[in-house]
């Protein structure tokens, strides 16, 4: 008996889907467009994301040593600062190098290159480049660099680091931890609002089409159709409204990710929409899909319960 | 076997629908409710499918008393009982053949009997030629015959018919009252609200004349007499 209602229930679901065809069509155009707010919001955050990330690599901390600092003494606190949990990269420059790269940067600037050939010597240290996980992360690893930890000093006892530039650039990232930190937020406000938009002009649609079908409702329930039989087709049709929205909305975001990566991908400074869609597609199909199939089946049931009379 | 027993209804803004209405319906019965608009006709039909409750008084359907029937219960007590009202109310989206299916499906009749059943039911009104058909392709006394055969097919106890004949021309109206006859004959109770003059008088069977909600006369081979 189950099965046997099943069927029909679907069957019905289907019918009723396909012969109320402008009905459909529009709960179809709605359901699409809140899809389509719903998939954009999905792409910005994924642009927001991927912008942060690109801020994020831009910061970073380089400690200066003397000198008079050995290479060995050197990489030994590379690698103490490898060791810390923050640290994404540490990147090491040799003094030699950082006079081969100073050269190289002013090559065209005569006067400060014969001014480092009147010194005779090297005056310019070794340096590291350290990349945190997380920029607000950086005030830690300052704090071990400033300690007078064992690691950070000559076998003379005297501290090997000459400068660390994180007091210089504190401002600037402290700021830009607060952008970010803002950034994730409002994003997620706006998600947030998006959806509950979305989900507002769905739930009216497939309301308001459902009003339509209310003398309908009530003859099925003097007939002697129990609820489930009634709701059934409603939840049905609602849920294929949701399933056909959804398969346009993704082939439509394939078409448009495509033609807007190809033609106007500059704008989006590095970031391959097309790519992101394709790298994410089950994860979105799932999303997509299943926003769709709820707030369609959801909101038919709902629609329906109001109608229903004892 | 129906029996209303002191029944009022008194509707939130005051307005009585229905004042101590005492009545007994028998198995197999024919019985016309005559009155004019307001006289309370549809609302002692509603109570028999459970629709409204009354203020007062008890409806019983054999030993059931309908009002402390459950939400649950009430769509298979109401599968006794066949409906057909003036404006048709039959399922736009769905042919003559479904809509009279749709009475089984929900019944749960399986899908042989439907198939033995549905073009039966659909012959006894005339309407074979029509299976097909959507109700918007139809006449009204067509869509009448619709209703007629999505009410008995599930071979109910009861035909509660409110004022069937209320939008079909004379020669309609006259088919329409056959077929109900016909149903009657072979033991099936008909509840029938008209205004119709002729029709009442035609039939010769018991007549319950109500006016202000009151049930005023009830002739046992009655005419009309408002």
């Amino acid at each position: 008996m189950f099965w046997l209602n099943t069927k029909r229930v679907f069957r019905s679901g289907l019918q009723n889907f396909f012969r109320n065809g402008f009905v459909s069509f529009s709960s179809v155009v709605i359901m699409s467009i809140t899809l389509f707010i719903l998939l954009s919001t999905i792409l910005l955050a994924g642009f927001l994301n991927f912008s942060l990330n690109s801020v994020k690599q831009k910061v970073d901390v380089n400690v200066y040593f003397v000198t008079t600092a050995s290479e060995s003494d050197i990489l030994a606190v590379q690698k103490s600062l490898e060791a810390l949990p923050e640290v994404a990269s540490v990147d090491y420059t040799s003094a030699d190098q950082a006079l081969t790269d100073f050269q190289a940067k002013h090559a065209n600037d005569q006067l400060t290159l014969e001014a480092l050939d009147e010194l005779g010597t090297n005056p310019l240290g070794a340096s590291l480049n350290i990349r945190a996980k997380d920029p607000s992360q950086y005030a830690g690893i300052a704090d071990f660099l400033n300690s007078n930890n064992s690691e950070l000093l000559s076998s003379s006892g005297s501290s090997i680091i000459d400068k660390v530039n994180y007091a210089q650039n504190k401002v600037v990232i402290d700021r830009l931890t607060s952008i970010i930190n803002s950034a994730d937020m409002i994003g997620l406000w706006f998600a947030i609002i998006f959806i509950i938009i979305s989900i507002i002009i769905t739930f009216n649609t497939i309301r308001l089409a459902i009003f339509m079908s209310k003398d309908e409702i009530s003859v099925m329930n003097l007939v002697g159709a129990s609820n489930i039989y009634v709701k059934g087709p409603f939840v049905v049709s609602g849920v294929l409204c949701g399933l056909i929205s959804s398969f346009i909305i993704l082939a439509l975001f394939g078409i448009f990710t495509f033609w807007i990566n190809k033609y106007h991908g500059s704008y989006f400074v590095g970031f391959d929409v097309f790519q992101y869609y394709i790298d994410h597609f089950i994860k979105i199909v799932f999303i997509i899909c299943g926003a769709g199939v709820l707030f369609g089946s959801v909101a038919s049931y709902l629609a329906v319960h109001k109608y229903l009379k004892d | 076997m129906i029996v209303f027993e002191k029944v009022t209804k008194v509707y939130p803004d005051g307005t009585v629908a229905l004042l101590e209405a005492t009545v007994t319906i028998e198995p197999k019965e024919f019985i016309s409710i005559v009155g004019h608009s307001g006289a309370g006709k549809t609302t002692l039909i509603k109570m028999l499918l459970g629709e409204e409750k009354p203020t007062n008084g008890k409806v019983y359907y054999e030993s059931i008393d309908i009002n402390r029937l459950k939400k649950s219960e009430k769509p298979h007590f109401r599968r006794k009982i066949g409906t057909v009202f003036q404006d048709f109310r039959l399922l736009p989206n769905k042919t003559i053949y479904e809509n009279v299916a749709f009475a089984m499906e929900v019944a749960g009749r399986s899908d042989d009997e439907i198939q033995s059943d549905v073009p039966h039911v659909l012959d006894l009104v005339n309407l074979t030629n029509k299976a097909f058909n959507f109700p918007h392709e139809l006449s009204g006394g067509e869509k009448q015959r619709v209703a007629i055969a999505r009410a008995i097919v599930n071979q109910p106890d009861i035909i509660i018919a409110d004022e069937p004949t209320g939008n079909l021309d004379p020669i309609n109206t006259n088919e329409i009252i056959q077929i109900l006859k016909k149903i009657n004959d072979l033991g099936t109770t008909i509840v029938l609200t008209t205004h119709n003059k002729g029709v009442i008088d035609s039939l010769g069977k018991r007549v319950i004349t109500m006016e202000g909600g009151k049930i005023v006369r009830d002739d046992t081979v009655g005419r009309y007499s408002l």
